[in-house]
């Protein structure tokens, strides 16, 4: 048997990786489009979801993308597990593995822990779904295509990532995706919001939205994540959104073909406008849909094709 | 897929050293036109009628056939590819990619459809094929089309309308291409 393959980190598959998962995805719209949207593709496979964190949209995209290849699907909740019990990480890991699963999808708070569960598995093949304030490749990978949908190429383009960049394991792998793929990427956010060092980010860092807003080709908004805040990074909500948020007025400044884009889910009123993000320009929900079939790109590369990733 | 093409993918990785020419294009010209023809007379007419060629050998032979259709009917019939990759029986086996993206132009719910390909060998991209076909509507009837029927069959599938029958040794291949025809040859290993 080959090597277990694995998707951690966006680095993993570098620009011409994500061309593939590009390629590949093209393939899997059609499949979602058609009026029985399920392949069977990955018939006999069977694919866990080890989420330590909440989550709404990944976990369901992730689950909707392995039944539409035929995979068969296992969930796993802390909250009616025996890691309640008391049971370690690796004993759970172990004891999921042993019940012959081909595909581990796993989401925790803490950064690094989809390489632990990977250097545990022992066939395998483990996906970040996020780990901490890390990395979340296939957001990144939806990220990509949605843009090159919309805009054929990311070469070239200009891409604001504004707000909460610090808690973001979507800004970290976003930046990681865009610059590689040729885009200039902008962190717009408070200083007090920023990462502690930016060293190795391909990335310039603004503090003026207004300045930036006219530039660019696309609008990253990221949420206020509010629970992961545990002192006082921000004077007030309002504040944040009268300088940060894309707010009606501002919206204004961009670019007519400017893209607004959001990871979810949506703080309406804090980061975005809900009129805003209610506008044909706002590829949000777009988002959403091709998250599905990036992730059946993701997963069909990793325990079906049997072609290698790009993996340098 | 083409042979030619799944013969220099990897594994398997080879060089195709092509023997002998079996149809020049003027031949698969003919056999085109023949075809046409065939189809239209066992279908009563065109009514009904959708052309779907397999990525990638047999949608350049789809579209050709699909201009013969219209000439000898004056009736543009719908035409369609399809790339069977998810649908495949060796998936796991060998590394399996779908090489173009899948565009089935209507419901064929009801409708006859003519799936077309460059090649007939073992029959199985036809078996993952008519799988395929079914997710997308219930076929009135499905009816196969091939430049070269080359046997070693190793499924219950034949062919309606056949371009040439090639007997053929199992390691053999056949390329079907517009500038050249159809050549027979061997894959030498890297």
């Amino acid at each position: 048997m080959t090597q277990p393959r694995h998707l951690l980190s966006i680095t993993d598959l570098g620009a011409e990786g994500i061309q593939d998962v590009m390629r590949l995805t093209d393939s899997f719209v059609e499949v979602s489009e058609r009026a029985i949207p399920k392949v069977p593709a990955l018939r006999g496979k069977t694919v866990v979801s080890l989420f330590f964190e909440d989550s709404t949209r990944t976990r369901l995209s992730f689950e909707t993308a392995a039944k539409r290849l035929s995979a068969d699907t296992m969930n796993f909740s802390v909250s009616t597990s025996s890691v309640k019990k008391g049971e370690s990480l690796r004993d759970t890991v172990e004891t999921i593995e042993a019940m012959g699963v081909d595909a581990m999808v796993v989401r925790h708070s803490g950064a690094g822990v989809p390489w632990q569960v990977a250097a545990w598995s022992r066939g395998s093949s483990v996906i970040n779904a996020g780990d901490g304030w890390h990395e979340h490749p296939t957001q990144a990978l939806l990220d990509c295509y949605t843009i090159r949908q919309q805009r054929q190429s990311l070469e070239g383009l200009r891409i604001a990532i504004v707000g909460d960049i610090r808690h973001s394991r979507v800004a970290r792998s976003d930046v990681l995706a865009f610059s590689a793929l040729g885009a200039s990427v902008t962190l717009v956010a408070p200083p007090t919001l920023l990462p502690p060092s930016l060293a190795g980010w391909p990335a310039e860092v603004s503090h003026d939205l207004d300045e930036v807003a006219p530039k660019c080709d696309v609008v990253y908004l990221l949420r206020l994540q509010r629970e992961r805040m545990q002192e006082a990074l921000l004077p007030s909500l309002r504040e944040y959104t009268a300088t940060y948020g894309l707010t009606r007025a501002r919206a204004r400044l961009l670019k007519d073909d400017a893209l607004i884009m959001h990871p979810g889910p949506v703080n309406r009123g804090v980061e975005i406008a809900a009129e805003v993000a209610d506008r044909p320009n706002s590829v949000i929900t777009r988002q959403v849909a091709n998250g599905v079939a990036v992730r059946m790109a993701v997963l069909f590369l990793l325990i079906g094709s049997g072609v290698d990733l790009a993996v340098h | 897929m083409a042979e030619r093409e799944r013969a220099l993918t990897p594994p398997y990785g080879g060089v195709f050293v092509p023997r002998a020419r079996v149809m020049d294009p003027d031949d698969v010209r003919r056999a085109i036109w023949r075809m046409a023809h065939e189809i239209i007379e066992r279908n009563h007419g065109t009514d009904g009628l959708v052309l779907i060629g397999l990525q990638t050998g047999g949608v350049p032979i789809a579209s050709r056939l699909s201009e013969a259709i219209d000439s000898v009917s004056g009736v543009m019939v719908p035409l369609g590819c399809l790339d069977v990759a998810f649908y495949r029986d060796d998936i796991g086996l060998r590394p399996v990619l779908p090489q173009a993206t899948t565009e089935i132009p209507v419901d064929l719910t009801g409708k006859t459809v003519v799936l077309v390909d460059d090649v007939l060998f073992t029959g199985r991209t036809v078996r993952a094929a008519l799988n395929a076909l079914h997710d997308y509507g219930r076929a009135r009837a499905i009816q196969l089309a091939v430049m070269v029927d080359r046997g070693h069959r190793e499924l219950p599938i034949r062919p309606d309308f056949v371009g040439k029958n090639l007997p053929t040794r199992r390691d053999e291949m056949v390329d079907v291409n517009d500038a050249e025809g159809v050549v027979l040859g061997d894959v030498k290993p890297k």
